[in-house]
């Protein structure tokens, strides 16, 4: 059994959709839309190809009752590829048992994500944000159409008929028929009709969103059927490795392939223009070679003498200095004037090491390349990325380019950037060997060539008037340039560096003049969005900073904080629940509790660390950690526990562990013995609530995650008086702050 | 020279030279590509095989090491996801991306086979040779009480 589950136009020259299907599509709803016809070997139960009658470009009904919807976005374990189908099954009423997903193709005119201009990009936990409004309305559309042609057919009018999960009923007269009925007459007309919001559900009625369902791709997950990209295998295939340069922009000036080409199995060894390939019958022939190779490096690139323990001072001498060129991010009010006022003043500064995301999937792809074609299966978190970058690095167009996604085994946004390369790494050698090739980094490639969250020094200082109220906030962030590294299109329309500095505002809390602003720091490194983005930094340093004023002034840091969020009932509530949860000033012995808030676009999270403390080694033991998350409507509550389980533990791995460093330009570590991750003996008992509202539904895939840090910083801060300025929190680092 | 094995109850062999590491074997000769490549170094479990009903790391087993053994890989386990850790698995909602579990359910069954009844730190004890980067330990913890609870 496969996960095969993609889409699969079988078409050999013409391209699978043409142009004119393409802008029908684009004006909305376009019941004339025609698919390409699919390969059903390639189908699976839980994703079987589109059968049946063509109701929309997102459904399609079957004699049998199947109902295929379409997913748009990628699966890395967030569990997208359930919710959104069961989006529009909910305002379909479709019974869900009879519900198979089919992910979409990459025609973003119809399946775009509008949280990203149209793009197809699973990224910044939103797609059930982004996606929700208009896949109800496109559910609700189809099941609009199957009404009309059931009155037509029962000669009523179609007010006096309601549904029952795939069945349409006339209850005046007792006659029901099921939506498979109803699709092999229907006519499905050229213009889908017209839905108000108002014509939609009403949260009480739902029989889907807020009750848990079993994700579709899950029963794979536990016997071996699940399938992902490195899982891939074709006909007459060949097997490649790259070393790629240690530092952006450097390129091979010398290769002594002597040993490599000796390997038994080894066909080629190809120089490209970042590196060297391999080209091998077999997996670990491949690898041996590549071990074997020794490679010289030109010295171009930016990032060649670059030490990041230097570098850190650099950044913070930056941070601190107030004539260092800043670029402004936000402003509220105007803190440059009000600050010189302030009646009394204090400052703070914090900082953040290098991390790399460690999914467990080594990088990987497979390509094969023929006659200005190209066809590939590889785990992206962008099908639009992937489909573009292929056909700029072979000169075709995009429309050549046929992708297979394919499950991804993690992705905490190391698969989004606009160039994609290690899809361009099987492309350039499949190209070069005429033959498809799967290329799979090891995972001390996937170090190595790792694209870290930045490393960042925070400057913030916060201004009290006369009575003691804050009034006024800066912070400075010197970090390295993240957004225009990895989209240089979304950077240039942007004009921001969102990437990092999202988290450096204080949503939820009432702090009249605040001014953030980005020093800009070239070390050249390798950046990337990471799960929790610029949050993971940045709310470290705010909430540390609320923390530590309020610890200063004597106040509750939990007092200290409502009282500041007193016109933000949503977060007062997220937070009132999680101290109430882990029993917030009772004292325990040997113990600190530290508490951290933050609204993540849109989603209120609060989380409590309960904590012990090695003074010896430096050690801290996380005990507990309770969390609240509002998210508005939960689309699958238990999923929303477990997404924010995962960004608890995730934070920790950044709070306590994990450490990139970089040497003459280059990561210094090499695999899980020198970057740690976390482990199950090294998590805390997870206490999670969802405080379940009917706002438009928020992420949930990874606000936890910058809870970690600042919660931990502050339970230390409890127990001991010291303060943690710099993340990890190593044991050497508590030592020296216990002073 | 040929190697000869039981895969999941079936004899096997294989002409990769003896110092290859059976993983490869397993996903890129066999097909069976329920167990993971993860680190190469034994330090994920991602790759956790039974051999002579023990869990091995299959990144650090050479074919010369497998040779008249016998393996049983996640595809072997069960026939329809029917041993008590997977049906726990799926009742506990474990798997997130998914990618490491086929090794957790390894090191999972390998536990309780030879330990029925553990206590919660025996199966942290275990476990922690398993990452998991989506960070399912507390599920997994309950998953297996779970299996040995039902088992």
């Amino acid at each position: 059994m496969t996960h095969n589950i993609q889409f699969s136009p079988n078409t050999t020259s013409r391209p699978a959709f043409s142009r004119r299907q393409v802008m029908i599509g684009a004006v909305g709803l376009s019941f004339a839309f025609a698919f390409a016809r699919h390969d059903l070997a390639r189908a699976t139960a839980v994703a079987a190809a589109r059968t049946g009658k063509e109701m929309s470009p997102w459904v399609s009904i079957a004699p049998d009752g199947t109902i295929t919807i379409m997913s748009p976005a990628t699966e890395m374990g967030q569990g997208s590829l359930t919710s959104l189908p069961l989006i529009i099954a909910e305002e379909l009423d479709a019974d869900w048992s009879q519900v198979r997903v089919v992910p979409a193709p990459p025609v973003e005119a119809i399946y775009g994500n509008p949280g990203f201009g149209g793009m197809m990009y699973t990224a910044g936990s939103n797609a059930v944000t982004s996606y929700f409004k208009p896949l109800r309305i496109f559910g609700a559309q189809v099941r609009r159409v199957l009404l009309e042609n059931a009155a037509t057919k029962f000669g009523v009018p179609v007010d006096e008929l309601t549904t029952e999960p795939s069945v349409a009923v006339h209850a005046k007269s007792g006659r029901r028929l099921a939506y498979a009925e109803i699709a092999a007459f229907a006519t499905v007309p050229d213009k889908a009709p017209e839905i108000a919001p108002e014509q939609l559900k009403k949260p009480g009625a739902f029989r889907l969103i807020g009750k848990d369902v079993m994700r579709v791709e899950l029963p794979m997950k536990v016997n071996g059927g699940a399938h992902y990209s490195i899982d891939q295998q074709v006909p007459g295939m060949l097997y490649g490795a790259v070393i790629r340069a240690p530092v952006e922009g450097s390129a091979p000036d010398r290769i002594n392939d002597a040993k490599a080409k000796a390997v038994p199995g080894v066909i080629g060894i190809v120089k490209l223009p970042y590196g060297v390939g391999v080209l091998a019958e077999t997996a670990w022939a491949a690898f041996a070679a590549r071990q074997a190779l020794e490679i010289g490096w030109t010295r171009q690139g930016q990032a060649w003498g670059f030490e990041s323990e230097k570098g850190i001072e650099a950044f913070a001498a930056a941070a601190r200095d107030p004539n260092a060129k800043a670029t402004e991010w936000s402003k509220l009010g105007d803190a440059r004037a009000e600050m010189p006022k302030a009646a009394s003043a204090i400052e703070a500064e914090y900082r953040c090491d290098y991390a790399y995301h460690a999914q467990m999937e080594p990088l990987n792809a497979t390509a094969s390349v023929t006659d200005g074609a190209a066809e590939i299966w590889c785990g992206t978190q962008s099908q639009t990325m992937a489909v573009e970058a292929v056909a700029k690095a072979l000169g075709i167009p995009r429309e050549k380019v046929k992708l297979h996604d394919m499950l991804l085994g993690g992705g905490f946004g190391r698969r989004g950037h606009r160039d994609e390369e290690f899809i361009i790494d099987a492309v350039l050698l499949a190209k070069e060997a005429q033959r498809p090739v799967k290329v799979m980094w090891t995972r001390e490639d996937d170090v190595h060539n790792g694209r870290q969250r930045p490393m960042s020094a925070h400057f913030l200082k916060a201004g009290f008037d006369a009575s003691g109220k804050l009034t006024a906030w800066q912070h400075r962030v010197a970090g390295d340039r993240v957004t225009s590294y990895v989209d240089p299109v979304r950077f240039q329309k942007a004009g921001k560096d969102f990437i990092l500095m999202l988290g450096t505002d204080l949503k939820g809390y009432d702090v009249p003049h605040q001014l953030i602003e980005q020093i800009y720091q070239d070390a050249g490194v390798r950046t990337s969005p990471l799960r929790g983005i610029g949050f993971t930094a940045n709310k470290f340093a705010t909430e540390s900073f609320i923390d530590e004023i309020a610890r200063k002034r004597d106040a509750d840091p939990l007092k200290f904080r409502l009282d500041l969020m007193k016109n933000s009932p949503r977060a007062v509530k997220v937070v009132e629940r999680v101290a109430e949860m882990a029993k917030w000033g009772k004292p325990r012995d040997g113990r600190g509790l530290g508490l951290a808030f933050i609204d993540y676009s849109g989603s209120q999270v609060a989380g409590i660390a309960e904590i012990s403390l090695d003074r010896r080694s430096g050690e801290i033991r996380v005990h507990n950690f309770w969390c609240t998350i509002d998210c508005g409507i939960a689309v699958q509550p238990d999923n929303v526990v477990a997404q924010t389980e995962s960004s608890i533990v995730y934070g920790l791995g950044m709070s306590l562990l994990e450490r990139i460093t970089i040497k003459d330009g280059a990561v210094e570590q090499s695999n899980f013995y020198d970057y740690r991750v976390p482990r199950m003996n090294d998590v805390p008992m997870m206490h999670v609530e969802v405080i379940a509202t009917d706002n438009h539904p928020t992420g949930v895939g990874q606000m936890a995650t910058p809870l970690v840090a600042p919660a931990i910083a502050s339970a230390v801060a409890g127990l001991t008086g010291a303060r943690l300025r710099h993340t990890p929190f190593t044991p050497d680092r508590v030592l020296k702050a216990l002073g | 020279m040929a190697t000869s094995f039981i895969v999941n109850g079936k004899p096997s062999s294989t002409d990769a030279p003896p110092a290859t590491p059976l993983l490869w074997v397993l996903r890129e000769g066999l097909k069976l590509t329920g167990t993971k490549f993860g680190c190469g170094t034994g330090l994920c479990g991602a790759c956790m095989v039974h051999i002579d009903g023990k869990r091995a790391f299959s990144c650090q087993t050479q074919m010369s090491e497998v040779a008249g053994k016998s393996v049983t890989t996640i595809e072997g386990l069960s026939e329809n996801s029917s041993h008590p850790v997977q049906k726990a698995w799926l009742a506990e909602r474990v798997p997130q991306c998914g990618y490491c579990q086929s090794g957790q359910i390894m090191s999972a069954a390998d536990l309780l086979k030879h330990n029925p009844k553990p206590t919660r730190d025996q199966i942290v004890e275990h476990m922690s040779a398993n990452i998991c980067r989506c960070g399912t330990y507390q599920r997994i913890v309950r998953a297996v009480e779970r299996a040995a609870r039902e088992a």
